[in-house]
């Protein structure tokens, strides 16, 4: 009996002895654990940095070195002498031709892709089927659609090295952006609109024509802009379609080539006469595209920040 | 009057169905198209030899065709690229969906997204003038132009992607687990490591993927970067030359429909099937593991 009582304490001493211990260990183990969590938490914010500080130092530098290349002169006068002087006009025409060409293209197809997808589609088998087609366009290399621009539109069509062949395939590049952005823009339009303007009697499509899209468009100049925004920066898929080395002659129908700004940039860059003469031409004509780029995707996102605190 | 309303109804929606299977139509056209262009090569040229040759000589006589330098160019630039971007990606996910104030995140989100707008060949040029230098200089290496430099440039732009993928992911993890877990007496730290990560994985290898995807496809950073030497890189301060680069450096110069255009629209093919084949794979992982709420984890 006396032999249990004993046992019973002893275990009992142990017990207290442990808690403690665990305790003590705890806190201990406490503290080590927020250092712990404090030294990840930095690293964290230092890779988040890290992004930041690659935008700025790019910038920067295209800041700092092309700044002095810019000039009333260089934006609105033509190459000169082998493209070693002179400006970048036609390079700034052609990219505004192609990207709000592609726009064009782009923004009905995709803004009604979008309708059938948020609107009407019913069989889950079939929208699962043209999401799948719409992700794999997104994903489609920039140079894959420059081989197709070349095979499809400029060789099959015969539209040459024209900007109609470079604003289709840069249309079809966009596509996926325009989709997915008008889609975003659908979706957020409440349902009770379309439940009251069913409500009063009115067919589906006049709901969608005269509730939901207006409720959404300005959602989707947002992704308009994205889209544009796109289009003026890609090379690859205008290389072999639309734009050309140097030409003497400004565009004067869909079907002339033209020069381009992103092309111009890799041209002086790589394969110019003298490419260490012209570096401050590279840097002025890299400095209005990123300008250009930024500047829209600034509006864009602007834009969608002003959106968002209305709702 | 309310039949003709219905038919008119039925003419519309079918009318919107047709333009929203445009995209597939677009996507099938684009592999008709390059089939029909880069199948040719192989009346002259074996598949095999084709895929693992390792001469790329398409201008010499006879010409040789064997893409497996650009092959193992591509895949050792995006490797590369997503040993950088990857960690960074995600980091700055978890960072923007877990740590950050609201305030800062709407700093650093903008700033990602600019990033991802930045134009490639911005970010080449930037690669070849001020980056390859200050390698050339700090390893002091023959050139500043090699497969090191090219997956640095890329990998910014595959971070963009990845994070934002990556964030949604997290974002999307249900309240009450992280509740749970804090509740349990784990850190915060915890908490994301042992429980928020491990419920959002699906959500962020599909974004690991459509970066590498975006990676492997890039072209005109690997055109002025790389370096340009078809040959099977050794180091990674080796000059590489990946198939987008090579289709889009000799694509001017190739006679039309010679040996050599055919060659480069293959090439293009087993690029396109590269990205294909990242695509329905993150496609697939995101359709199966979808998080629906917190019943389903």
């Amino acid at each position: 009996m006396a032999h249990t009582g004993e046992l019973a304490m002893t275990v009992e001493t142990e017990t207290t002895s442990l808690t403690a211990d665990c305790l003590l260990a705890a806190t201990c183990n406490l503290g080590r654990r927020k250092i712990l969590q404090r030294v990840m938490f930095g690293v964290f914010r230092v890779a988040s940095g890290v992004n930041g500080l690659a935008l700025a130092v790019i910038c920067a530098f295209l800041f700092y070195f092309g700044l002095p290349a810019l000039s009333w002169e260089f934006l609105t006068a033509a190459p000169r002498n082998m493209m070693t002087e002179g400006g970048i006009f036609p390079c700034i025409v052609g990219t505004f031709l192609l990207s709000f060409g592609a726009m064009l293209v782009a923004f009905p197809l995709g803004v009604a892709s979008a309708i059938y997808l948020n609107e009407y589609a019913t069989n889950r088998r079939v929208v699962r089927i043209i999401r799948l087609g719409i992700n794999n366009l997104a994903g489609v290399p920039s140079v894959v659609f420059g081989l197709f621009g070349l095979a499809f539109f400029v060789t099959f069509f015969h539209f040459g090295v024209s900007i109609l062949s470079g604003i289709l395939t840069l249309g079809m590049l966009i596509l996926p952006v325009i989709i997915g952005t008008a889609e975003e823009a659908l979706r957020q339009v409440p349902n009770t609109y379309r439940e009251a303007s069913l409500g009063l009697g009115a067919t589906k499509w006049q709901t969608i024509s005269r509730v939901v899209l207006p409720a959404a468009m300005s959602s989707m100049l947002t992704g308009a802009i994205l889209g544009l925004s796109r289009a003026a920066g890609e090379t690859a898929a205008i290389m072999f379609t639309a734009s050309v080395f140097y030409t003497p002659r400004m565009p004067d129908s869909i079907f002339s080539s033209v020069m381009a700004l992103p092309y111009h940039v890799y041209v002086l860059a790589t394969a110019g006469t003298e490419i260490e003469k012209t570096r401050p031409l590279q840097y002025g004509t890299s400095l209005v595209l990123i300008a250009l780029v930024l500047g829209m995707n600034l509006v864009a996102i602007w834009l969608r920040a002003r959106l968002q605190k209305k709702r | 009057m309310a039949l003709k309303r219905q038919t008119k109804e039925k003419a519309i929606k079918s009318t919107f169905l047709m333009i929203a299977l445009s995209s597939i139509m677009v996507l099938a056209l684009i592999m008709i198209f390059l089939f029909m262009e880069g199948l040719p090569i192989f009346r002259v040229y074996p598949v095999s030899k084709f895929l693992f040759g390792h001469l790329w000589y398409p201008t010499s006589d006879p010409p040789d065709f064997g893409i497996f330098p650009l092959l193992a160019g591509s895949l050792a630039v995006t490797a590369v690229s997503s040993a950088i971007a990857i960690p960074l990606g995600v980091m700055t996910a978890i960072y923007l969906a877990e740590i950050a104030r609201p305030r800062m995140r709407q700093c650093v989100k903008p700033v990602v997204e600019l990033l991802a707008a930045l134009p490639s060949v911005v970010i080449g040029f930037f690669g070849m003038v001020i980056v390859a230098p200050f390698l050339q200089d700090i390893f002091d290496i023959a050139t500043g132009l090699n497969l090191f430099n090219a997956a640095i440039m890329l990998a910014f732009m595959s971070v963009p992607t990845i994070c934002s993928i990556s964030e949604d992911a997290i974002y999307s993890v249900p309240g009450e687990l992280r509740e749970a877990s804090l509740a349990l007496g784990a850190t915060h730290w915890e908490t994301i490591v042992r429980v928020v990560l491990p419920a959002s994985t699906s959500g962020i290898s599909t974004g690991v993927i459509l970066g590498m995807s975006r990676a492997i496809g890039e072209t005109m950073v690997v055109l002025m970067v790389a370096g340009g030497a078809a040959m099977i890189p050794t180091s990674i301060f080796d000059p590489v030359r990946p198939m987008p680069a090579s289709i889009a450096a000799e694509m001017a110069e190739a006679p039309f429909r010679g040996d050599h255009y055919y060659a480069l629209f293959a090439t293009g093919v087993v690029l396109f099937l590269f990205t294909m084949l990242f695509n329905i794979a993150a496609d697939h992982i995101a359709e199966k593991h979808k998080q629906v709420g917190a019943a389903t984890l």
